[in-house]
């Protein structure tokens, strides 16, 4: 029984970053912004928070810390995208790789370093239970109050949002702020209570995964929280079934979580109905104001 | 209240520049309440421009507003409608993933009560005739339903002057009516409404008093009451408007494109199944087929184009070959050409010059204008230039980008490329949406005379003026369904109208 308990913290500590760092994409692109900085904004937070907890000492403060790395990457991608109107899928590329960069070159001088690890109750953090309450929060802004139906709006038809007298860009910013935040957070998650050391590059990945994610839970809050966590128990049950010994290689075993992803992509895309209910319309281009 | 003497909104002098373009020129007009304006003039005479403004989406370069007799400046669509300005949009603004209470709900300030709000929506929109379910997405809505969400937008906010922009370019003729009905009710109620068409009919019938402007320039006040059609149609181009010809006493050919029993499977919720479609279409007439826009018409084209394959090869017969398997260029080759209805971005490559655009829909019938896949340039030019001296093309320079001609110049020149090549079926969808009259006037006409000279030609458009004005026959699409082509003097206004509603569906008159 213990067995079983240990694997499913597991699976839920493997699943938080995703899910918090999903649910910040989501908003993101709902506004209309497609953002592939994530994987950069999620690292940057993750040095950041390790960085603050260990020249402090206190992991809370660590959080704030990688919130603020987020938020950082997130505003030089917002003005870049929205202020100077790059084009979004490039800028997003060059945000991951500065970001993947820079923290390194931060966190040189952290490797090995010891932290105190974020408290936790059986495993349980304080972190796990706000990513709950996260998608829950989400959720309602979006499809039960104003703010979300304003985001929406300007994500489905930018145009018309803005001859309405609604501010494209205003909003646009907020969310990819948020986004970052989220990133952030997601990062910081990692390195102060996933496991609380820095090695370079060690959010592997999981930045694009939460971008796939958002597509596969078709923009909604809910599945997002599913996806996530199809996804966190896949990757740890690969692990485990590593080590019965079953003579299958543990290179497909470690690709598997990607290859349902792929999978499970593939199947949401075929379904165009579900698809073009919630896509934003305005995903990935760029607002100009016509005076 | 207001006096009947002092306006409710004065527009004086105002002058709106765009790079070297004077959209308005000392544009100056009054608004009382009560009373039904229209605006007139061409397109790109500056009425969205001028309306822009009055809906605070623009700002004025010089002139000022004058609202219930004090001078004010309007900053935002947010601050003319707690004015009471309301707008309906002529491409409509509202947002297609949301319900139509949400739409709603984004343009009305306040409290955020979904509920309330929708029982709110459906008792006012049954109050004025204009029944609408909240809780439906715009996506599923029909084009004339989304304009009711517009309406209903507005009216929740108790407007002054609501501005309607083209309001009856989407609608049947009996939907037209029913909005009439609604708009005298308003004006009786003491709401002023701008009302922009460039259907003279309708402004004659409806309106109070009518301004019309002219490159940016006030040229006119009148009473359309007074006027005739085309006096009024003289004020907005200033000159007279070139006559079509239509074909008189028409020797029918052979079948030239027949339609048997052609059916689509739906894409998915958001576009028209096509329905056991059966037609012909003979050498030397004109068939129209007129219908609301959303009913079938954009798939029907791609159905008979080849950019949706039939299911049965023997459902598209061109000049008596079974071409329902065959792809775009293919038909092409069997003699038929084809003109779709976006301009841009379907008909032709924006970014493109326009002698590469020649290329896109001839490489497969021009031999030696891609002989082995190598291009001649000096051959697509040539085509170029003979359309565009044919059609008169007004363009900036020798080899101009599709995207930088104006929307009447660039259809000119879709048409004429492919009239050029002188088709034996020609498909043409909206042949002059969006075009103003002249250029409207030299492509009926083109049309015609491709009819003249033995071809087969197929239209397809909302226009009921350009239909009657053209067709030698006309049948009507609804929901994917499209009834008998009948010779066009048979048709009434409303006759047509009862068919663009559905009348002849199977389901219904069943």
């Amino acid at each position: 029984m213990d067995q079983f308990l240990a694997i499913a913290i597991t699976i839920i500590t493997a699943s938080t970053p995703l899910l918090i760092a999903g649910l910040g994409e989501l908003v993101v692109e709902r506004s209309g912004v497609l953002n592939l900085g994530v994987e950069g904004m999620m690292v940057m937070g993750a040095v950041c928070g390790f960085g603050a907890a260990y020249a402090t000492g206190n992991p809370y403060l660590g959080i704030v810390a990688s919130i603020f790395g987020g938020v950082f990457m997130a505003l030089l991608f917002g003005f870049l995208t929205l202020t100077l109107l790059a084009n979004q899928v490039a800028t997003g590329l060059a945000i991951t790789l500065l970001g993947l960069g820079l923290s390194a070159l931060i966190g040189e001088s952290l490797v090995g370093q010891p932290i105190a690890r974020l408290p936790n109750f059986h495993g349980i953090d304080i972190l796990i239970i706000f990513s709950f309450i996260l998608t829950a929060l989400v959720s309602y802004m979006l499809f039960r109050t104003r703010a979300g139906l304003v985001i929406r709006a300007v994500g489905d038809n930018h145009a018309s949002a803005h001859a309405m007298g609604f501010g494209v860009i205003a909003v646009r910013y907020a969310c990819v702020v948020f986004g970052g935040a989220c990133a952030g957070l997601a990062g910081g998650y990692l390195s102060l209570a996933y496991t609380p050391q820095w090695v370079e590059n060690m959010t592997a990945g999981r930045g694009w995964i939460a971008l796939a994610l958002v597509v596969f839970a078709t923009w909604l809050p809910g599945r997002l929280l599913v996806g996530a966590y199809l996804f966190g128990a896949i990757s740890i049950l690969a692990y485990i079934v590593q080590t019965f010994a079953w003579g299958i290689p543990s290179q497909l075993l470690s690709s598997l979580p990607y290859l349902v992803t792929v999978a499970a992509l593939v199947v949401i895309s075929g379904n165009r109905q579900l698809m073009r209910a919630n896509t934003p319309t305005c995903l990935g281009q760029s607002f100009v104001p016509d005076r | 209240m207001n006096s009947g003497a002092s306006p409710l909104l004065q527009a004086d002098h105002i002058v709106k520049i765009f790079g070297t373009l004077r959209a308005n020129d000392d544009v100056s007009l009054s608004i009382k309440a009560g009373e039904i304006h229209a605006l007139l003039g061409e397109n790109g005479a500056g009425k969205s421009t001028l309306v822009k403004m009055i809906y605070g989406a623009l700002q004025p370069t010089s002139g000022k507003f004058i609202w219930q007799g004090k001078p004010l400046e309007i900053a935002s669509p947010a601050q003319a409608r707690s004015l009471g300005i309301g707008m309906v949009f002529q491409h409509f603004s509202l947002f297609e993933a949301l319900t139509a209470a949400e739409n709603i709900a984004l343009a009305l300030p306040g409290k955020f009560q979904m509920n309330e709000l929708s029982s709110r929506v459906t008792k006012l929109s049954a109050d004025y005739g204009l029944p609408l379910d909240p809780s439906a997405s715009i996506a599923d809505l029909s084009v004339g339903q989304r304009q009711r969400v517009e309406i209903v937008r507005c009216l929740l906010q108790n407007p002054k002057l609501l501005i309607l922009d083209e309001p009856t370019s989407v609608l049947t003729p009996q939907e037209a009516e029913q909005l009439f009905i609604t708009l005298r009710r308003l004006a009786s109620e003491g709401c002023a409404i701008l009302y922009i068409s460039h259907r003279l009919e309708e402004v004659r019938k409806l309106c109070d008093r009518a301004t019309v402007l002219r490159q940016g320039k006030v040229v006119a006040t009148c009473d359309p009451r007074q006027e005739t059609p085309a006096s009024m149609a003289r004020m907005m181009v200033g000159s007279d408007v070139m006559q079509v010809h239509a074909i008189s006493g028409n020797t029918k050919g052979p079948v030239r494109l027949a339609l048997q029993k052609l059916t689509t499977a739906a894409q998915d919720n958001f576009s028209v199944q096509l329905k056991n479609i059966n037609l012909d279409v003979h050498g030397g007439e004109v068939v129209a087929i007129a219908g609301v826009a959303g009913n079938g018409q954009s798939e029907l084209f791609d159905a008979i184009s080849g950019e949706i394959l039939a299911v049965q090869n023997n459902a598209v017969l061109m000049d008596g070959v079974a071409a329902g398997h065959d792809g775009v260029t293919l038909r092409r080759k069997h003699g038929a050409a084809f003109v779709p209805e976006e301009r841009l971005g379907h008909a032709a490559v924006p970014n493109f010059v326009l002698s590469n655009n020649a290329i896109l829909t001839r490489h497969g019938t021009d031999a030696d204008l891609a002989s082995r896949g190598i291009i001649n340039s000096a051959i697509a030019f040539k085509i170029a230039d003979q359309v565009i001296k044919a059609f008169d093309v007004r363009k900036g320079k020798v080899d101009p980008e599709a995207r930088s001609l104006s929307g009447g110049n660039l259809q000119k020149f879709t048409v004429g490329r492919e009239l050029d090549r002188k088709p034996n079926i020609l498909v043409v969808n909206q042949p002059t949406w969006g075009v103003d009259a002249g250029a409207a006037a030299t492509i009926r006409q083109a049309l015609i005379d491709l009819a003249k000279s033995g071809a087969a030609v197929l239209v397809i458009s909302q226009d009921l003026d350009e239909i009657f004005e053209i067709a030698d026959r006309i049948a009507v699409i609804s929901r994917g369904q499209l009834s008998e082509a009948l010779p066009a003097k048979t048709y009434t206004l409303e006759k047509i109208g009862l068919l663009m509603a559905g009348a002849h569906e199977v389901s219904h008159a069943a």
